[in-house]
């Protein structure tokens, strides 16, 4: 099995919400204080691949694209038991959306060539769209199947449990295929210090535009379809009446009173 | 791209109705069909639905497009993006809107890229700028940190809404228009992949989409058994039981009962966060509530800012207090 996963750098999630702050003259959002992270919904994708690496065997291939890669960061699959590393890095890259992410995406697993599955997490942290992984299998012609929270492979195809409102369905996908990975799929693995010491070893191959066969002009802001109008942080009032007393058990007992006052109860 | 004309809805249907959120795509539709004197269009893709045409023409629709054909019994992303294509290039809509379900997510970006223009996912706001006439897609981004307002340059204009963001007309059964069919003219032969499964994981009493109330338990919470007292309480109040993510990724309750981004996205009238955070992610699951109460250890806990009644102190203590002096009142 060749899998290739895609990754993505993005500021931490989990930070919380009052370090988030918008740079409203570049439209950049940053967490003060906070070192950027793989996004946690990729890590679910690459613990997926790594699943079918026990099971079945074969070489795992993440790729990645944007600028400012810290290495630290984008190896973290490999530290978790990824074989290669690749970087989509360049500023032509940079400011893209679904359309121009994708479409460079899909020439560089073109380029990679053989491959069975391609893995990436349901959506990304930042954006919060989905697009990326049906987008890719659209410009290659692969079937997709998205919000994977388990992946068996059997002989030449991939038997996909796909999350719905109400329980799950079980698909049966051909190979090669693109398969978006949802978080029931199970917490990710810890790096191992071994994985942390041959992930030292490894150096990322990166790829320009020229490398994978298209020009600047495909790729980045210049490749989009889509324009970011406003970028803005919603406003809220914050107004809590805290119910208080001498002890928790009083303080809740005036909450209800509160509440029933309020004709909410 | 002048020659694209009118709104187009996707609805959903499921046991013979329109979903929810389709009669909340139909309100939306509407508006935005009036605002720039356009007709609107529902648009039904399935097997035995004809009969649905009625229920969106009294949800606004001035015209229905069916495709019916056994092929589209169940989804299928080969099968309906098709179809989808299909039936774009012959109705031409300026605006596609579809709803943020498992299908929608599946199927709205993947024909996109069919099309040759983009999706903006899980809209909450929809409107049309006044000088461009084109579509203002307001949506959440970095877990709902943010919200960004996208403009699409290519037509169709498309989106999908996210779930209780927009606002159903009332139902006027006296509603008429023009249906058109459309062949869905498919081969088996398109459709890769195959369902081998259908699963419902059966919540037992209400769902917590359908509830009026609503008490949910986050990291806090601490083990299945700790969810035992949530419960106590949902039941006084009829309500349900939900969770943030980690009780779900820890195994301590099913999936189906995540709220959140990634979960369901629900707009009771009163819900309870018990040792929940609230987490950016977490909150655009509930923030539509009416009324958020947190019970929290921590004062400092981001859910305060959203709530408008709260307690500071250990669930362990409070909730139980809480729900005993709830069940007093109810009783008198």
């Amino acid at each position: 099995m060749n899998i290739i996963v895609l990754v993505k750098q993005v500021i931490d999630p989990e930070a919380p919400p009052s370090s988030f702050k918008i740079d409203a003259s570049t439209n950049k959002a940053e967490m003060r204080g906070a070192a950027p992270v793989i996004d946690p919904y990729g890590e679910f994708a690459v613990e997926a691949s790594l699943r079918i690496k026990e099971a079945k065997g074969g070489k795992i291939a993440v790729m990645s694209l944007g600028i400012n890669l810290l290495r630290e960061v984008v190896k973290k699959p490999l530290s978790m038991g990824a074989d290669e590393l690749i970087l989509l890095e360049d500023e032509s890259y940079v400011g893209g959306d679904s359309w121009s992410t994708a479409y460079a995406m899909a020439m560089a697993i073109k380029k990679y060539g053989e491959y069975d599955l391609i893995l990436c997490g349901r959506e990304s942290s930042d954006t919060n769209a989905g697009q990326t992984g049906a987008g890719i299998a659209e410009i290659l012609g692969l079937p997709c199947v998205s919000l994977a929270r388990k992946i068996d492979i059997t002989d030449g195809s991939a038997k996909v449990e796909r999350v719905t409102a109400d329980g799950y369905e079980v698909i049966d996908v051909p190979l090669p295929a693109v398969i978006t990975v949802s978080n029931e799929i199970g917490e990710p693995r810890y790096p191992t210090i071994k994985g942390i010491m041959a992930a030292k070893k490894v150096d990322p191959v990166i790829w320009k535009p020229a490398d994978i066969g298209i020009e600047p002009s495909q790729v980045g802001s210049a490749g989009q379809k889509g324009k970011l109008f406003k970028l803005y942080q919603p406003v809220y009032e914050g107004k809590c009446e805290l119910a208080e007393g001498e002890t928790s058990e009083e303080a809740a007992a005036n909450l209800a009173l509160k509440l029933r006052e309020a004709k909410i109860l | 791209m002048s020659d694209y004309q009118g709104v187009a809805v996707y609805c959903e249907t499921r046991n013979e109705k329109l979903v929810p959120i389709a009669t909340e795509e139909l309100g939306i539709g509407r508006k935005l069909a009036d605002d720039l004197g356009h007709e609107l269009l529902a648009v039904l893709v399935g097997s035995g639905i004809r009969s649905l045409a009625q229920e969106a023409f009294s949800y606004g629709a001035d015209k229905v497009c069916i495709v019916d054909d056994p092929l589209l019994k169940d989804y299928h992303t080969d099968s309906y993006v098709l179809v989808m294509e299909k039936l774009v290039n012959q109705v031409k809509p300026q605006i596609l809107i579809m709803g943020q379900t498992d299908i929608g997510r599946d199927l709205a970006p993947r024909l996109a890229f069919k099309l040759g223009t983009t999706v903006t996912m899980d809209c909450i706001e929809l409107a049309i700028d006044p000088q461009s006439k084109r579509l203002l897609q307001t949506k959440p981004v970095y877990g709902g940190n943010a919200h960004a307002v996208f403009v699409t340059e290519t037509d169709p204009q498309m989106v999908t809404v996210r779930t209780k963001a927009m606002t159903p007309l009332e139902p006027d059964a006296s509603r008429q228009g023009e249906v058109v069919k459309i062949e869905a003219g498919l081969e088996a032969s398109v459709i890769r992949t195959k369902v081998l499964d259908r699963v419902v994981e059966e919540v037992k009493g209400i769902k917590i989409e359908d509830a009026e109330v609503v008490v949910a338990g986050g990291r806090g919470i601490g083990s299945t058994e700790g969810f035992g007292q949530l419960e106590e309480l949902a039941k006084l109040l009829r309500g349900a039981v939900a969770a943030s993510r980690p009780p779900c990724d820890n195994g301590w309750v099913p999936d189906t009962l995540q709220v959140g981004l990634t979960g369901k996205i629900i707009a009771p009238e009163l819900y309870v966060a018990v040792a929940i955070s609230g987490s950016s992610q977490h909150l655009s699951g509930c923030s539509g509530s009416k009324n958020i109460i947190a019970i929290n250890k921590d004062a400092e806990a981001n859910i305060f800012r959203h709530s408008r009644f709260g307690v500071v102190g250990d669930w362990k203590k409070v909730l139980p207090a809480f729900t005993e002096k709830v069940r007093e009142l109810m009783a008198g």
